[in-house]
């Protein structure tokens, strides 16, 4: 017997019964999970602004698409990084001011800055999604120093239950990544310590 | 990962006088206890998630091979591989096959229990490769030689003055004595391991049968360095730990951050469904994911099924008191404090672990913090009845059992002999304490036995009783 018929076995035999029949097996398709949800009073937008601020998130509000190289630029003078970023696919069209340098690749061992897009936001954390694929690398999130993320006003879902059927919708990406604020670690004596290997720094532009 | 619980009496008394040790533990006691508190009473739902959180585990296990199989199939759906493994050896074996068939050098690790659960490491490392855990906990513990003492803080008995000497000498750089310098120097060192990796292993918290994908929670984000930039992602992980939809991982996610560090959600949780696909720019080009047994499908059968709903938050440790005051390398396998000592004997043998079960006071602190509401209490007591049954306690303990029920189902002699010995301790108790007495050393060698009054409870409850 092969391994996977033998736990699977196993698994049935100490449940006291053979495999489910067609009836059990078409109710627990059907089954629609329904968990409470932690009540929340607050405006979506303001709620995750704070919450993504309590965990060393920053965020910069503009009223418009036109204005996000200059909140990029901005950024990037107030802690003194070069001009040189990864830029997700999405935001292709920004045209980047004299000697700046961009490119849409995965970000290399060195990059320190990328700026990038995401899927939607979550109030009740002040969570950030991103969905993989062509245009948005896996690594934009995780390799730069710093990572800037555009986020509309719209995008913004009150609960995680809120983003999951957009989720669906879109398709199961290969990665979804929730990234609540900077990478942080608390192995060296439980002293909170920002930037372990991730990020050490998630800047949200919020439009509108 | 070779099993030393025999040695836990040995282990805890060397623990209890490692001056290091005592103060990292009373570091993280007050830290973890704090926090957890703090974020249960911020969220009015928390005891409703709790008890929801407890019937959903036990909805999924009670039709876990449904769940499985349906997980399995998204799985491959999405272009990923399952491999079954009934025990460690098995699951060690599917591991070196796919490092070896892609002549793998270098390992890059995310931190994951069932890893040292089945001895992987070791594995990786006698057949040649490179292995480098990148969780900083792992990494510190790693370059120590050491095992966790933790299952979510491996490092949590070291100090910075140890971290900062065992940098310093397995970097060969000048010792770095802050918590930022030392984090820094990690993240440099490690950087590059992340880009060299042929193949990186991850755990798995939860398993999604709905999407088939895996899913880890991290803070530091090493898991994702690690399964995103090696060629292949191998995923380690359990039977017991699919979940059927997205919704019902997110009632999981709320309680596991919050029980765990004290945080309302951690700063990365990642789903992985299946290896790179067309278009994309980065990402491995295989997804496995290997689903371990070792013990659990036996569990499901008893009493222990509860056991099973168990998601690895570490509240449990955090609030014991024996964990507190000897730290998890005492407990001589994996898993350490409460919830290891009810797994370590389940899956390694009730013999190889008798001390676990018995190093409990049954104060009731973890089960009353469990997020899924394990009666860990109930069931390390259930242990001890199986350990008497088995005739695996001590025979002394045994034959002073069956004397102590000749008596006790006799009221009129048990009575007789709690006065003769409430007065004879009475005698013997110098302003009323007694220093040392036969036979009772294992208690008076280290604290005074306090005398009793010279009167029985019931002998007393007369007297008043009759003054009335």
């Amino acid at each position: 017997m092969n391994a996977r018929e033998a736990i699977l076995g196993a698994v049935r035999a100490s449940l006291g019964r053979g495999e489910l029949d067609a009836a059990r097996r078409a109710e627990l398709e059907a089954r629609v999970p329904a968990h409470t949800r932690p009540a929340i009073d607050e405006d979506p937008v303001e709620r995750f602004v704070r919450k993504f601020e309590s965990r060393a998130g920053t965020v910069a509000r503009i009223d418009d698409r036109s204005q996000i190289v200059a909140a990029v630029e901005a950024y990037r003078a107030s802690h003194d990084l070069s001009k040189r970023a990864a830029v997700g696919g999405a935001l292709r069209e920004l045209k980047w001011p004299r000697g700046w340098k961009v490119h849409h690749d995965p970000a290399g061992i060195d990059e320190a800055l990328s700026v990038t897009t995401c899927f939607v936001a979550v109030a009740e954390t002040g969570s950030l999604i991103f969905a993989s694929g062509p245009d948005n690398p896996i690594t934009h999130n995780f390799v730069p120093d710093d990572h800037i993320v555009v986020l509309e006003r719209g995008q913004i879902v009150t609960h995680f239950e809120d983003a999951w059927p957009l989720l669906r919708a879109h398709g199961i990406p290969r990665a979804t990544n929730i990234v609540s604020g900077p990478s942080r670690t608390a192995d060296v004596e439980q002293t909170i310590q920002l930037g372990a290997h991730g990020p050490r720094r998630v800047h949200v532009i919020l439009i509108g | 990962m070779e099993i030393r619980s025999r040695e836990f009496p040995k282990r805890a008394v060397f623990a209890i006088h490692d001056a290091n040790l005592q103060q990292a533990l009373d570091r993280a006691r007050d830290g973890f206890i704090g926090t957890r508190a703090a974020r249960a009473a911020e969220l009015p739902e928390f005891e409703q998630l709790r008890e929801e959180a407890k019937n959903l585990k036990n909805h999924i296990l009670e039709n876990l091979d449904f769940y499985l199989e349906k997980y399995e199939a998204a799985v491959t759906a999405a272009g990923g591989h399952v491999h079954w493994a009934r025990d460690a050896a098995e699951a060690r074996r599917i591991i070196l096959d796919i490092c070896k068939r892609r002549e793998a050098r270098t390992v890059c690790k995310g931190k994951s229990m069932i890893s040292e659960e089945i001895g992987l490491n070791e594995a990786l490392i006698d057949n040649g490769m490179e292995v480098v855990e990148t969780d900083l906990g792992e990494y510190i513990i790693q370059l120590a030689g050491e095992p966790p003492s933790h299952i979510i803080a491996p490092a949590v008995h070291k100090t910075k003055k140890q971290i900062t000497e065992l940098f310093a000498h397995s970097h060969n750089r000048p010792p770095k004595d802050t918590v930022p310098d030392l984090v820094n120097e990690a993240r440099e060192v490690l950087r590059g391991k992340f880009f060299a990796a042929d193949i990186g292993i991850t755990g798995g918290n939860f398993l999604i049968a709905e999407t088939g994908s895996s899913l880890i929670v991290t803070n530091e984000g090493n898991g994702d360095l690690t399964q995103t930039l090696g060629k292949v992602h191998i995923v380690t992980t359990s039977i017991e730990k699919v979940v059927p939809t997205l919704d019902d991982v997110t009632l999981l996610l709320r309680l596991l951050a919050r029980s765990a560090t004290g945080q309302e959600t951690e700063s990365y949780t990642t789903l992985s469904t299946g290896p790179r696909r067309p278009g994309d720019l980065d990402g491995p080009e295989e997804y496995h994911v290997v689903l371990v047994d070792n013990g659990r499908s036996k569990m499901l059968a008893g009493r222990f099924r509860e056991m099973l709903r168990c998601i690895r938050c570490g509240a449990c440790m955090n609030h014991c008191p024996v964990y507190g005051s000897v730290g998890g390398h005492a407990y001589g396998w994996v898993y350490p404090g409460p919830m290891g000592s009810v797994l370590t004997p389940l899956i390694k043998g009730l013999d190889n672990a008798y001390d676990l079960p018995n190093a409990c006071t049954l104060n009731g602190r973890c089960g009353s913090v469990c997020p899924v509401k394990i009666p860990l209490p109930d069931l390390l007591r259930e242990l001890r009845h199986l350990q008497h049954q088995r005739e695996i306690s001590p025979p002394r303990q045994r034959h002073a059992l069956k004397l102590w029920r000749f008596a006790a189902t006799r009221p009129r002699l048990y009575r007789l002999g709690e006065r003769i010995a409430a007065r004879a301790l009475a005698l013997v108790g110098k302003h009323h304490r007694i220093h040392s007495l036969p036979l009772a050393g294992g208690w008076t060698d280290t604290r005074d036995l306090p005398a009793p009054a010279g009167k029985t409870f019931i002998d007393q409850w007369k007297a008043r009783r009759g003054q009335k």
